[in-house]
């Protein structure tokens, strides 16, 4: 095993280990702490994986916009943490919990026995100069339709945060 | 020399089954939103990862575009969470079973 295989193991025990303490803790603020967490171990992956342009944009986008974004909202919001007995507590987790297992189960005996999974991965990057060059020559109307939905996203987040000052017209 | 492929979609794939897991069992409005978020970010990994295994870039333009569709479904997410919470005084997804608020 290479050193890229080392860290690549140790990355994904954080990243499982983070994800699993953020959607398992009772208090949201810790949740998403630990969430952050998750993606700052992502980020590296991607590097390894030859994504670097990725690895900043999840650490910028993810790690940076959208979880203070949450923070935000938690903030604002004030949420209790209200007590819950052990019986609705399994009521709700026993479903996910079974069901989830039992995919992951049939996905990892699947994966693990399939040869063509088999291939090392080669140790190759694409540097943000041709990858940036790649989305702009063939993707380009996706580019455009992208930033269409984040105006409209925008729009809309406008339009359902704002105040009601007095106006009638609120659905 | 990395890792064989197959573990990576491993690692994919239970990163996205605890998405789900979250979506599907948490009460709060906002941990619904966090297991989506893990949920796209798992697909951005096993995209990324194929992207590697056959050498060709569309994968990661395809993680370019889940990044976008990710913000903006949490902003839009975020503010109905706010609007539902100014319109009602509630965050849990059970306190929202009848139609007419």
């Amino acid at each position: 095993m290479t050193l890229y295989g080392l860290i690549f193991y140790a990355l994904g025990g954080i990243i499982l280990a983070a994800t699993l303490l953020a959607i398992t803790s009772r208090n949201v603020m810790h949740a998403i702490v630990y969430l952050i967490v998750s993606f700052f171990g992502l980020a590296p992956v991607f590097y390894l994986l030859g994504a670097p342009l990725l690895a900043l944009l999840e650490i910028i986008i993810y790690a940076g916009a959208i979880m203070v974004l949450f923070i935000f909202i938690v903030m604002m919001l004030r949420i209790e943490v209200r007590p819950s007995d052990v019986r609705s507590w399994l009521r709700q987790w026993a479903p996910a919990v079974g069901l989830s297992g039992l995919s992951a189960a049939i996905m990892v005996f699947l994966l693990w026995q399939e040869p063509a999974g088999r291939q090392v991965l080669p140790l190759a990057m694409a540097s943000p100069q041709n990858f940036g060059r790649f989305v702009y020559q063939r993707y380009w109307f996706a580019v455009e339709i992208a930033s269409f939905l984040l105006f409209v996203a925008l729009v809309g987040a406008y339009y359902l945060g704002r105040r009601d000052s007095g106006s009638k017209d609120l659905p | 020399m990395i890792v064989p492929y197959s573990h990576v979609l491993i690692l994919a794939s239970l990163l996205f089954l605890m998405g789900a897991a979250c979506a599907g069992a948490r009460r709060n409005l906002i941990m619904i939103l966090v297991g989506v978020e893990i949920m796209l970010n798992a697909a951005a990994l096993a995209l990324v990862a194929g992207s590697l295994r056959w050498g060709a870039l569309d994968g990661q333009a395809f993680v370019l575009f889940i990044f976008a569709v990710a913000a903006s479904e949490v902003a839009v997410g975020l503010a109905l969470i706010v609007y539902a919470q100014r319109r009602t005084g509630s965050v849990r997804a059970d306190d929202y079973s009848r139609l007419k608020g």
